[in-house]
């Protein structure tokens, strides 16, 4: 993601790919294609040469909406001080404790 | 596969902090850096490690790229099947790997266009190896072993690269970069096991004219580079020149001995005090010659990369004209 195409260049993808069936899609760079079909064409090529990938996403770059980093720290704070959503928070008598 | 280190410019001057805003930016920055941590292409970063990083990740993929061009030359030539679908699979790992690295250099705010046209112009540098002539078929080997040896060394210490894309890109490509150097040495291997007397000759010679030249791929001596103490306080470079160059012809002796050639350095040998191979001067004139311009091919490269470029610029317009059609035509339906 960042620069905007300038107005001869083909625009910028974000490449996914799932490594096998019941994996998740996961990031894995970028590329310029001229359009969707391309994309994943390319996405082929430069992502998946030895066999890493069984699906390829594509996205426009300029289509993704990301949480803004200068706001990590408000934006996740209010999960910090919430220890009772672990497991590990409840102390249960050793008989029962792998429960 | 290759980066040298190519801290081979005139050293900028880092710009002063001015706002309170910054100095604390900074702060965190430095802090950010010195706990190991990484930096991730929308957070803060001084300019200065922005244009560093520019600059070195550029030049790094301009080198995949412009890299392919003396093994292109022996596509064609390959003595074997076998031998030509590796060498084209090995060529294709470099394409991939300029990729990797250009979308990388992008997330810093330059534009594709920009980063080619630095090159194309000849204001960005790429490694000064590929200025060297590729003559017989052992070349194509050597650089297999050597020159790609070489890089493995300098670029895996990049995986720990401070600036994440960089580090992540770099992760992908030292996977890969196992291959080429094995399958050189094994091209090499069958000609010095199996080989003619001339092709055995062949290999030593290639041996001669491409040991100097992977040894000057790790860049100028620390005392003379000019770039190192930034890059290394940013966590952009991690091992010296130096200690990376010792590291290569140590691990690259016995390899020279178990294949049967000799490393032209009548001053190689083993220091005990030191635990480290001694070597002899290299020559740091070729070196700034070649990066400046006047190696056996940097005209022939150049040109070459630009006429790729040129030859086919209508196929990238056609490919988008025909996007906005396909465009349009959906939009009609």
């Amino acid at each position: 993601m960042g620069t905007e195409a300038s107005s001869n260049e083909w625009p910028l993808w974000e490449v996914f790919v799932r490594s096998r069936a019941g994996l998740d899609h996961k990031h894995c760079g970028s590329l310029h294609a001229a359009d969707a079909k391309m994309a994943v064409q390319l996405a082929r090529e430069v992502y998946t040469r030895r066999q890493e990938g069984s699906s390829i996403w594509v996205v426009r770059s300029d289509q993704i909406v990301a949480s803004d980093p200068g706001d990590k720290d408000m934006f996740f704070d209010p999960m910090e001080d919430k220890v009772y959503r672990h497991p590990t928070f409840y102390k249960l008598p050793p008989d029962v404790d792998h429960m | 596969m290759y980066t040298q280190a190519m801290d081979t410019e005139a050293a900028e001057k880092a710009k002063a902090v001015t706002t309170l805003e910054e100095a604390e930016l900074m702060k965190r920055f430095d802090a950010r850096i010195d706990e190991g941590g990484f930096i991730e292409a929308k957070d803060w970063m001084p300019e200065h490690y922005r244009k560093t990083l520019v600059r070195q990740i550029s030049q790094h993929a301009h080198s995949e790229i412009v890299g392919m061009l003396p093994e292109g030359n022996w596509v064609t030539r390959a003595p074997t099947l076998k031998r030509k679908a590796i060498l084209l699979a090995k060529i294709q790992d470099e394409g991939g790997h300029g990729l990797y690295l250009y979308a990388a250099a992008e997330t810093l705010g330059v534009s594709r266009d920009q980063l080619l046209d630095a090159l194309h112009t000849g204001k960005a540098k790429y490694s000064s190896i590929f200025n060297y002539p590729t003559l017989t078929w052992a070349d194509v080997g050597v650089i297999g072993w050597l020159v790609d040896g070489a890089a493995i060394m300098n670029q895996v210490p990049l995986c720990r690269c401070s600036y994440a894309p960089y580090a992540r890109a770099m992760i992908r490509i030292c996977r890969e970069e196992s291959f080429h150097q094995r399958q050189g040495y094994d091209s090499l291997l069958v000609m010095m096991q199996q080989g003619t007397a001339e092709q055995k000759v062949m290999v030593q010679d290639a041996v001669n004219r491409w040991w100097w030249p992977s040894l000057m791929m790790f860049g100028p001596p620390d005392a003379e580079s000019t770039h190192s103490a930034q890059s290394m306080r940013w966590g952009i470079k991690r091992i010296s020149n130096d200690d990376l160059r010792q590291k290569f012809v140590d691990a690259t002796v016995q390899q020279a001995q178990v294949l049967g050639v000799t490393l032209p350095d009548p001053d190689l040998a083993w220091n005990e005090a030191r635990g480290h191979w001694d070597f002899g001067c290299i020559d740091w004139d070729e070196f700034w010659r070649v990066v400046g311009g006047d190696g056996p091919c940097n005209r022939e490269r150049l040109a070459g990369r630009v006429k790729a470029w040129e030859d086919g610029q209508w196929v990238r317009d056609a490919a988008l004209a025909h996007a906005a059609r396909q465009r349009t035509r959906k939009e009609a339906a």
